[in-house]
């Protein structure tokens, strides 16, 4: 064998594993895509086809939205994801600034618990954060869907790890300015920080525009609800779940997530480089 | 125009000592250079200085009044940084800008988006807009001004984050090693930029830095710190010609001074390498250091001592000679003005020097005061036994 054809040989095989892998990624986003498009009787046929005979996406879409209201679902995932967002861009910042560059006692330690609290999984703190919220007296508002969000530990550490990345000597240059450390935390660190940001920013909106269990357990008024649980509505025990007009629910909530990647493709990877490294 | 008094201060990280009693008044309008080797505590005192880093004890004053508690900005001190420090996402204009806007525009004015509609942000901005202009077209960055940090070279970059420093009209300049990350030849172009500029603006400047050839190429006077201790503080030529200690003879003058092991005798002469010196001395009986520049040492047929030739730097207008010698540790260097005279490398050289060159140090590394007693007859040759 050529060493150029071992070479080929070798690509075909890296391609082949990689397509294999794409492929088990997709099916599910393929299977939806199908489904949506069929009618009713062709998804309950016993012959599996992906191309539908009779193309019913419209139609099921137009069941969706007239059977639940999904730009209410929509605006209020953007609602809650970007409070969520802003609030915890407020806390994390001014936190990884002090924790990154001031010098206190015991910050060390103070770091050491916020490293600690990102290994606590959201669900093991989800009752007492629930009787929390009932003492407050918000449950069933957008407060009781957005503030056990607002500190994220994972975003503090993000943050803090980027800034320990930016020279001291910038921070005493704010500060012979005349600039005072929450204007360094905003002036200063906050737009050198833009990639730092945005990569927390996909990951904190990604991860509550589909959060399914929080919004399910403190959310009892339909309007307030988020787009994974609009999902939920097309399911019936009784009639039988309607699946066409599911998956094209499905396809609508999703929507947002795959067209803002397409836009930010770049930042996306860039952001994710970022927290691999760093 | 600021007078800076520093008095007895100290400053210890973590218990390490890193300033140990420092005491230095600084003048007004005076270019004063703080030279040391890395770790001698220099940035740190321009830090306390600054008022970046609170001291451990001890004061400083500016113009009179104790400057403890005074906020860095509110001490009107400009800093020049090592890495320029300029701000990343601003235009050149705006990182000149911005000392400016801080003390003129209130916080209102400064509100992102409030601010422009704020009544007397308009005409401040005008204001700051003609200094800044000034400031540009003194440092010849007029046409840099809308571009970006990343965008300069480092020389441009140097120039803003020095017209960052003088737009304000502070009392005094700190630069902080500003010539480091510089190419040689730039860096020896931006030497004579900042003299110049201190000879313009007549304010007080303190320069820190690790390179003795700056501070005595462009200062005033210098001040030697090592080991967290101010050791003497001249005029470059004083350090040079005349140093208190044998650290300070040693850190100033490229090549470094040549060191001999030798001996005060009891009859008050200094003997090196079994040869008695026509060097005379008060001091006791004992081991010393004697040292002697390369400018000094003076090649000859017949020298005080001989060695061989082990390496030659020829750098055209001048040429160093470095001598393997019986008795020293370090090969000793020797300047030659002529480099079309050199010696072949592996030949043999006498060397010798001029009494009045000897800097003798005793033991603890201190200055030994030297006499050469006068002769009747002088000596024909230079190179004296």
């Amino acid at each position: 064998m050529t060493p150029r054809a071992r070479m080929l040989l070798w690509s075909a095989i890296r391609h082949i594993v990689l397509l294999a892998g794409a492929l088990v990624m997709l099916t599910p986003f393929i299977w939806m895509v199908s489904t949506a498009s069929k009618p009713q009787t062709e998804i309950f046929s016993s012959d599996l086809h992906l191309i539908p005979y009779q193309f019913a996406l419209w139609d099921n879409l137009l069941i969706a939205f007239a059977k639940a209201d999904l730009w209410r679902y929509l605006l209020n995932g953007l609602i809650v994801t970007i409070s969520i967002f802003g609030l915890q861009v407020l806390v994390a910042l001014p936190a990884a600034y002090a924790l990154a560059k001031l010098r206190f006692l015991g910050r060390d330690v103070l770091f050491a618990l916020v490293v600690f609290c990102i290994l606590i999984p959201p669900q093991a703190t989800a009752i007492p954060v629930f009787l929390l919220l009932h003492k407050m007296g918000v449950l069933d508002t957008y407060a009781a869907l957005v503030l056990p969000f607002t500190i994220s530990v994972f975003g503090i550490f993000l943050m803090r790890q980027f800034f320990k990345t930016v020279p001291d000597d910038l921070i005493d240059a704010a500060r012979m300015d005349g600039i005072s450390e929450f204007g360094i935390v905003w002036r200063v660190m906050l737009p050198t920080a833009i990639p730092a940001v945005t990569a927390f920013g996909i990951f904190s909106v990604v991860a509550h525009w589909n959060d399914y269990f929080w919004p399910l357990i403190v959310l009892n008024s339909e309007h307030l609800q988020t787009p994974p649980l609009a999902v939920a509505h097309f399911r019936n025990n009784e009639a039988g779940t309607n699946y066409g007009p599911l998956m094209a629910a499905a396809m609508v909530i999703i929507a947002p997530l795959v067209i803002a990647f397409l836009f930010a493709q770049r930042r996306f990877i860039e952001g994710i480089t970022l927290t691999g490294i760093k | 125009m600021a007078e800076i008094e520093i008095r007895a201060l100290r400053k210890a990280f973590d218990g390490a000592e890193v300033l140990k009693g420092v005491d230095l008044t600084i003048h007004d309008g005076e270019f004063i250079s703080l030279v040391g080797p890395s770790g001698c505590g220099k940035s740190t005192l321009l830090r306390i200085i600054a008022g970046l880093e609170p001291q451990s004890s001890g004061e400083v004053r500016i113009d009179g009044v104790n400057a403890d508690g005074v906020r860095p900005s509110a001490r009107n001190l400009a800093m020049v940084f090592q890495s320029y420090a300029l701000y990343p996402h601003l235009s050149v204009f705006d990182n000149i800008a911005v000392p400016l806007r801080m003390k003129r525009l209130s916080a209102l004015e400064r509100a992102p988006f409030l601010g422009r509609l704020m009544p007397g942000r308009r005409r401040a901005e005008r204001v700051i807009r003609d200094d800044v202009e000034r400031v540009a077209e003194q440092l010849e960055i007029s046409p840099l001004l809308k571009r970006k940090p990343g965008q300069l070279s480092g020389g441009q970059r140097q120039r803003v984050a020095v017209g960052r420093a003088i737009v304000r009209q502070p009392r005094a300049f700190l630069f902080d090693e500003p010539l480091s990350n510089l190419d040689a030849k730039l860096r020896v172009h931006m030497r004579a930029e900042i003299a110049q500029l201190h000879r313009q603006l007549k304010t007080t400047f303190i320069y820190v830095t690790h390179d003795q050839a700056e501070a005595m190429t462009m200062s005033g006077r210098i001040a030697v710190m090592i080991g967290g201790e101010l050791i003497q503080v001249g005029t470059p030529a004083a350090v040079y010609d005349d140093p208190h200690d044998i650290r300070v003879a040693e850190f100033v003058g490229t090549p470094k001074i040549n060191v001999f092991p030798g001996r005060i005798r009891s009859d008050g002469r200094l003997e090196m390498l079994g040869h008695v010196l026509h060097v005379a001395t008060p001091a006791p009986e004992g081991e010393c250091r004697i040292c002697v520049r390369p400018e000094r040492i003076e090649l000859a047929l017949h020298g005080l001592l001989y060695g061989t030739v082990v390496h030659l730097e020829n750098l055209g207008s001048e040429a160093f000679v470095h001598i393997g010698s019986a008795g020293t540790d370090a090969p000793v260097v020797a300047r030659v003005n002529d480099p079309s005279q050199l010696p072949a490398i592996g030949a043999t050289v006498g060397y010798g020097f001029a009494p009045e060159a000897v800097r003798a140090f005793d033991v603890d590394g201190k200055r030994i005061v030297t006499s050469v007693p006068s002769r009747v007859e002088r000596p024909r040759e230079k190179a004296v036994v």
